[in-house]
Formats: structure tokens, C-alpha cells, sequence
């Protein structure tokens, strides 16, 4: 009798299968991965102005579209699929595996990096090339710009499978997921700038990793010239990496503990 | 050792007695079919013993083990069994060679996925995408992936819904195979025929109970049911219910010249039998 498979080993091929599952369904490769993109061409080309010495609304948009793109990847994309997944009985009889459920969550991770990665190359491609965007030229930054994403994605990821518990069905998981991206996505300074926005809106904000994750990514993006205009008068980037933590804890939490793999 | 062994097993949904009381053994090697009608208690039955469901009381031994196990002994476990669920489908973005080799990869002892394709005569759809697969098709996968694991015990729940009738004789020649490997099966089926072709025993369940446990021939006192004969006699049509219907066909035999017409010897169809059990009038 060999021993069974190990669960790390598992996992990387759960990942390659959802990737090449991923990549079969048209629609979820456009709505992922190119949407924000158009997005950004919309946004990009509508408002040109320059909102501070400096910093064009393009930039700021550029900043925050990454920013949501590790909500759209992980927290959306997953609080959806997964919810379908557990209709159709594909998470019962993965269940009835000898498959552990860290396999499972593995290969979520997987799919979720790479698709991630993509969507930030095109982001980042196409606000270089056509919305005058700048790469950061200091290392700081780019260590900053590698923490966010690394804590950002974690942070979406294990919230995705944790809020994959509430949707009733999975046809309906679209329509309780997507309303909330959206409507963080105003509050928390992606379409619109965070500090125009009415205090409560701000406050509410506040509470969720989003607008966090957002302002990281303007203090990598933007000058640091303009971190006295946000809220605080500067990037909070310690209050950022705080709050996001607390987020990923309440999200593995939930994800290990509540998950459900069964309809009933 | 038997392969399931289960004793006062009980399981309620608040106010609702799902199952009352159940004691079942099967046998290692044996083929059991569990029947009973919808909302007997039999999903529930199975689930608990597949490890889904937790129980309320009783003890319950699969394969010498606790169903509801986790960690390291939950998956040596699952690694022994397969389970074909009653409806599972997926996105279909897979061919189906893809699905059962990444699946055998969850095994320690996985079949080879060529041989398994083919015992479930699925080699000319191996290279297809699930989705294209029609209804009878995709359910033989789901018995593929159910045996992949090379499993000692099998749960197949309502394998052969929507199976036209030559897929089904190919289906139960599959799970004779198995049976020559010495795979210990629970069917449960809403078909009788399917019962009796190929369980060693089977089990009526109702309201949460189990009413008799018996060979599919035995079951219901069916071997020692009366016959029914019938005839014609000129214009009218006779029938009698007898204990001796070969007494009968001999004075008829001696009553007519030749052929008696349109002579038939019934006696009760596993169905009628178990029709009989779980109060449904026939007709």
C-alpha cells in the first residue's frame, strides 16, 4: 500500500486544474481580467485633469484599480464561483475524497495569484503606456508595493472563501457579491476621489480592507508630495498593514471554520 | 469483520424522526441494496455512513472505523471507499480524461484511468469536454471517479437514473466486475429489477425504520406467495390464486384438449412485493 498523496502536493495540481478551468471559461477571462482594463480606458480617457501638482485622476484611478483588482480576483471572483461549485455537488463529491480541504484552498490560492498577477501586468502596462503613469524609482516603494500585494491578496482570498458561506444559492451568489464590490468600490476612493467624499461614506469605508488597500497603493504610485492631501495628512501605511491583518485573521477564521461543502 | 456495521442508529431534523432506530450489517464482499421510498430515511442513512452527516445516537462502523472522522484518519479512510452521489455535476470545462486522472491522483492506489474509462465505456468521450456529455454519459463518469480510488467499499446512490435500458444492462455487467473483485457495494435504487439483478440482499427502509432485510427472491415472503393463474375458458377469462398452481395447470391440462389457452403462471414481482411492504396499493 503506497501512502496517500501529501496535501501540499495536492494542492498545487488542485491549482493547476483551476487554472486551466479558468482558462476555458470565456466569460470569467473577460469579466476578471480584462474588465478593470476597460475600466481604466473609460475612466482614463474621461477625466484627464490633474487633481494635485503632479498627479493626474488617472494615476490616482491606476492606484486604486489595482488595488480592487485583488478584490476582483480574490474576494468576488471566489465568493461567487465557490457558491456554484457547491450547487452543482462538485464541493460534496470533492468531499468524499481522500482530498483535504487545504488541497482545495491551495489550489483557490494558486488561481487567485495568477490571475492577479496578470490583471496588475495589464493594469500597470496600459496605464504606463497610454494614462502617463510612473513606475516608482525608489526601493521603499516597491517594498511597500510588494507587502500590499502579498497581505492584500491573502487578505481578499480568505475573505472570498469565507463569504462564499453566505450567498443561499449559486446562481443568486452574483447578485449578493457583486452590489458590495461595487458599492466599496465608491466609498473607498477607486471611481471617485476618497477625500471628496462625505464623512460618512469615509468612516464607513474605513471599516473594510478595501479603502486601505487603495491608499497603500497611492503611497506607491504617487509622489509622497500628496500623501498631505488624504485624509490623515499622510499614508498611514502602518494603520494599513494593521487593519489588513485583522481581516486575513477574521477571514481564515471563518474559511476553516465555517466552510460548507454540502447545499443543505 | 463486516464492511458496515450499524446499531440504533438515529437522526432527527428538529421535530422531524429522519431515522429511528436502525441496525444493519453488510457483509465484506456483498452487494446491498437499500429501498425505500422518498423521504424514508435512506439519503440520510447513507450520508451518515459516508461520513456527511453526523448521527444523534448509535454506533456506526464502516470499514472498522467511525464515518465521522477527520484529519490525517479521515483521509485513510475516504481512501478506501468511493462514492457516486445521486446528482453531481460541474462547470463541464474538463474532458473527461482530465477529470479521472486528476482525481486518481488523490489515491495512494488509484486503478489505471485507461482501464477505468473503458469499464465504464466512456473511450470514445474520453477526449471530450464534460459539458458535451449527455446524461447517461456523464453519470458513467461519475461511477468512474467513484471506482478510480480502487475503493474496498462503494456507495452508489441511484447509479443508473436516466440510463436507457441497454446502458443499464452494461452498467450492472460493470458492477459485476466488481463484485469478482471483492468490492463490498450499498446501492440504494428506486429500480427494482436493478435490485434484484444484482444485490445479495437487499433492505426495505420505511419511515426511518427498516421493515425486513432478505435475499431479493425471500424478500416479503415472496417465494411462498400464492400464484396466479390465468386462462381462457371459450369466451371468459379465469384466474385463480393457488399454493399449487402445478396441480392446477395438470387438471387443466387433462380439462382441455392440447394447449390451454393463453395459459399464465405469476407469482408476485419483487415490485408488487414491495409495493405490498410500504403501503402503496397497486394499480
Amino acid at each position: 500500500m503506497n501512502k496517500i498523496p501529501n496535501a501540499l502536493a495536492l494542492g498545487m495540481r488542485r491549482g493547476g486544474l483551476e487554472i486551466r478551468q479558468f482558462a476555458r471559461q470565456r466569460e470569467s477571462v473577460v469579466f476578471t481580467l480584462l474588465f478593470p482594463v476597460i475600466l481604466l480606458i473609460i475612466f482614463g480617457s474621461v477625466f484627464k485633469d490633474t487633481i494635485a501638482p503632479g498627479v493626474t485622476f488617472s494615476q490616482y484611478f491606476v492606484a486604486g484599480m489595482i488595488a480592487s483588482g485583488l478584490v476582483n480576483t480574490g474576494f468576488q471572483a471566489l465568493a461567487i464561483t465557490i457558491p456554484l461549485e457547491r450547487d452543482f455537488g462538485a464541493l460534496k463529491r470533492l468531499r468524499g475524497t481522500p482530498m483535504p480541504a487545504s488541497s482545495y484552498f491551495i489550489g483557490k490560492v494558486i488561481l487567485v495569484s495568477v490571475s492577479m498577477v496578470i490583471q496588475i501586468f495589464m493594469l500597470l502596462g496600459f496605464g504606463l503606456i497610454f494614462f502617463g503613469v510612473e513606475m516608482p524609482t525608489d526601493i521603499n516603494k516597491w517594498i511597500t508595493f510588494t507587502w500590499l500585494l502579498l497581505l492584500g491578496s491573502a487578505c481578499s482570498t480568505s475573505l472570498g472563501i469565507a463569504f462564499s458561506i453566505v450567498p443561499k444559492s449559486g446562481r443568486g451568489a452574483s447578485a449578493v457579491v457583486s452590489p458590495i464590490v461595487i458599492i466599496l468600490q465608491f466609498f473607498s476612493g477607486v471611481f471617485l476621489i476618497f477625500t471628496q467624499l462625505p464623512p460618512w461614506m469615509q468612516q464607513i469605508a474605513a471599516i473594510f480592507p478595501l479603502k486601505w488597500l487603495t491608499q497603500g497603493m497611492r503611497s506607491v504610485f504617487l509622489p509622497d508630495s500628496f500623501a498631505a492631501e488624504e485624509v490623515a495628512k499622510s499614508w498611514e501605511n502602518g494603520r494599513t498593514f494593521t487593519i489588513l491583518m485583522v481581516w486575513l485573521v477574521i477571514g481564515i477564521f471563518f474559511s476553516v471554520r465555517k466552510f460548507k461543502w454540502d447545499r443543505d | 469483520m463486516n464492511a458496515i456495521e450499524v446499531t440504533g442508529l438515529r437522526k432527527s431534523y428538529g421535530q422531524v424522526h429522519a431515522v429511528r432506530g436502525i441496525d444493519l450489517s453488510i457483509a465484506t464482499g456483498e452487494i446491498f441494496a437499500l429501498l425505500g421510498p422518498n423521504g424514508a430515511g435512506k439519503t440520510t442513512t447513507v450520508e451518515i455512513l459516508e461520513g456527511f452527516r453526523t448521527r444523534d445516537s448509535g454506533d456506526v462502523r464502516v470499514l472498522g472505523f467511525d464515518p465521522h472522522n477527520e484529519g490525517r484518519a479521515g483521509r485513510e479512510w475516504r481512501n478506501r471507499i468511493g462514492i457516486v452521489l445521486q446528482s453531481t455535476s460541474d462547470s463541464g470545462d474538463l474532458t473527461v480524461v482530465e477529470t479521472i486522472e486528476h482525481f486518481s491522483g488523490y489515491y495512494s492506489n488509484p486503478r489505471n484511468v485507461q482501464e477505468v474509462i473503458n469499464s465504464v465505456g466512456l473511450d470514445e468521450k474520453a477526449g471530450s469536454l464534460i459539458r458535451k456529455l449527455s446524461g447517461g454519459q456523464r453519470r458513467r463518469l461519475d461511477v468512474a471517479l467513484g471506482i478510480i480510488g480502487n475503493p474496498e467499499l462503494l456507495f452508489l446512490d441511484e447509479p443508473t437514473t436516466g440510463f436507457d435500458p441497454e446502458a443499464r444492462r452494461s452498467f450492472w455487467a460493470l458492477i459485476e466486475k466488481l463484485r469478482g473483485n471483492g468490492t463490498t457495494i450499498l446501492l440504494t435504487t428506486h429500480y427494482l429489477d436493478e435490485a434484484e439483478a444484482l444485490a445479495d440482499r437487499v433492505g426495505v427502509i420505511n419511515n426511518g425504520q427498516i421493515i425486513e432485510i432478505s435475499t431479493p427472491t425471500e424478500l416479503g415472503g415472496r417465494s411462498t406467495a400464492q400464484a396466479l393463474v390465468t386462462w381462457r375458458d371459450g369466451d371468459a377469462m379465469k384466474c385463480e390464486t393457488t399454493d399449487n398452481p402445478t396441480s392446477l395447470v395438470k387438471k387443466l391440462t387433462a380439462q382441455f384438449d392440447g394447449e390451454i389457452p393463453e395459459l399464465t403462471v405469476t407469482r408476485p414481482s419483487l415490485e408488487d412485493i414491495y409495493l405490498t411492504m410500504i403501503g402503496v396499493s397497486h394499480e
